[in-house]
């Protein structure tokens, strides 16, 4: 929903007042909300995600890291994208944004590990699974082979979670 | 002009203050969000890719149990008036009805419903699970929930991440996907000022107030929808007994805030509730707001006793019908027609009439 005041962009802040026992709320966004004085920690706790996505795009946070600026080989999101719009692109998105992304789910959630039910996966996407693993491992050789030991870290944790 | 009638009981049993607390709590509703993982995220979708969307799901739902004779809305070849009407009725979002900003709809939204449940398509994320029950039902509401979610899950391929669950367009969402909210009357906080303290503290412990429809929709007639915060790092039944413990809490403060104020301002808290009262019964023009501002007033009469002859069903029944949508169909006119308000204290005021003579 857009701001109250500006029309414009996202509304981030949602002010309830109770004047005279009239309850009234106003939706503002990160810049009206700031002009009017509202930076009450209620609101900053009710639009956690809002106040994070500000706090990145300003301040020594600006500096995206290197895994921050990469692309999304599967729907071509960014995570500047994600910024502007506060909503991901595909689920592949969680895993080439992983490290900011974890950062951000720890900030919103307090935790980035799932506690609850666990999907059974169908017969269809074991297969799917087991062509993933194949598919990581080979990526892992090449990585070694090309002594690009971050990475291949990283698919060696990744690998660690599936099998 | 779409059907209700062919939802059993028109999609408002949620209605009957037939539910645990009815007299507190309206209503209880739990949502899933579930993405396919053959398909990229709303916001990138195309049109192709939500048509897609539609048929799978909906291919699924036939072969399940609990949707197999659902109700089917393509709520984006539903003109405004309708998607209106599915909103009041909260069987759709806002955003899925288009009836946020410039009211744009978007191609391939579409709800399944029966009875209690249902499911939103290609709403923020594909599907959106969802079940709406009277009064203060957590359990049940969510038991019904997780069993379409099971059933769905095994004809589907959700996304689904080892260790961050779900996943969801927005991370705000992501774990459980799961959403509950239940929506309680709070006019003893509200007069005894004592609700911002309330909201701030259900803050503190995570959990987030909304107003009468839910996500960016205000608060009116002091109804509030309080609801969990975080998706992510606890249970289910975690996340739902964190809010059932503070919804019950809220109840027992709003319970003492109203003896308090039948203690300490008696005079006051009646003439407020007879004055509601009396302009229901007898003003000529309403609007929505005052409507529900009134409505509030007498429902607080009826829950401290003060009024024994109107029941919590016909004020609840009042709630919805009269809605913009609802009276516009009811009365053949227009939701924007300048005669809105009168037609409305018309409504109210014949509903209380018969009340009253039904059972005085």
């Amino acid at each position: 929903m857009s701001c109250d005041q500006c029309r414009e962009r996202e509304a981030v802040i949602h002010l309830t007042q109770i004047v005279n026992e009239q309850v009234t709320t106003l939706h503002l966004c990160e810049r009206c909300a700031a002009e009017k004085g509202v930076e009450s920690p209620g609101s900053a706790v009710k639009t956690p995600l809002g106040s994070f996505l500000a706090a990145m795009g300003k301040g020594p946070e600006q500096t995206p890291s290197a895994r921050s600026a990469d692309t999304c080989h599967r729907c071509g999101a960014t995570f500047q994208d994600f910024r502007e719009s506060g909503r991901l692109g595909c689920p592949d998105c969680y895993r080439t944004f992983e490290t900011p992304l974890r950062d951000l789910l720890r900030r919103l959630h307090g935790s980035t590990h799932h506690l609850g039910e666990r999907y059974a996966e169908r017969e269809a996407s074991a297969e799917e699974a087991r062509e993933k693993v194949a598919d990581l491992r080979e990526q892992l050789r090449l990585a070694v082979e090309t002594e690009n030991f971050e990475l291949a870290a990283e698919l060696r944790d990744r690998l660690k979670v599936m099998e | 002009m779409i059907d209700l009638s062919l939802l059993a009981d028109g999609g408002v049993g949620w209605l009957d203050a037939s539910g645990p607390s009815s007299h507190l709590v309206l209503s209880t509703r739990i949502r899933l969000a579930r993405n396919l993982a053959s398909h990229v995220f709303q916001g990138r979708c195309s049109e192709t890719a939500r048509e897609e969307i539609l048929q799978v799901v909906e291919s699924a739902a036939r072969e399940s149990v609990l949707l197999r004779r659902a109700t089917r809305y393509r709520i984006d070849r539903l003109d405004r008036m309708d998607r209106q009407l599915l909103h009041e009725r909260h069987l759709v979002s806002k955003e899925l009805a288009g009836l946020e900003g410039e009211g744009r709809v978007r191609s391939g939204a579409s709800v399944l419903i029966q009875d209690r449940i249902g499911v939103m398509l290609n709403e923020e994320d594909h599907l959106r699970i969802q079940g709406l029950h009277s009064g203060f039902a957590l359990d049940q509401t969510y038991a019904e929930v997780d069993r379409l979610d099971t059933e769905l899950g095994q004809r589907l391929a959700f996304a689904f991440h080892p260790e961050f669950g779900y996943l969801t367009s927005c991370p705000t969402n992501v774990g459980t996907g799961l959403r509950a909210s239940v929506l309680i009357h709070l006019p003893g906080l509200v007069l005894t000022k004592e609700i911002s303290k309330v909201l701030q503290g259900l803050a503190q412990v995570g959990l987030t107030h909304r107003g009468l429809y839910g996500e960016g929709s205000e608060v009116v007639g002091m109804f509030f929808q309080l609801s969990n915060q975080t998706t992510l790092g606890s249970s289910e039944q975690e996340l739902l007994d964190h809010l059932g413990k503070m919804v019950r809490q809220v109840m027992d403060y709003e319970e003492q805030a109203r003896q308090v104020l039948l203690r300490d301002a008696p005079t006051v808290i009646e003439d407020k509730v007879w004055r509601a009262y009396g302009l229901l019964r007898y003003a000529r023009s309403l609007s929505f707001d005052e409507a529900m501002n009134l409505l509030s007033g007498v429902r607080l009469g009826v829950g401290v006793g003060l009024i024994t002859d109107v029941a919590m069903y016909t004020l609840n029944k009042l709630l919805i019908y009269s809605q913009p949508a609802h009276l516009a169909v009811a009365e053949g006119i227009s939701p924007d027609d300048a005669d809105l308000p009168l037609r409305r204290a018309q409504f109210v005021r014949k509903v209380l009439e018969s009340e009253v003579g039904r059972r005085g």
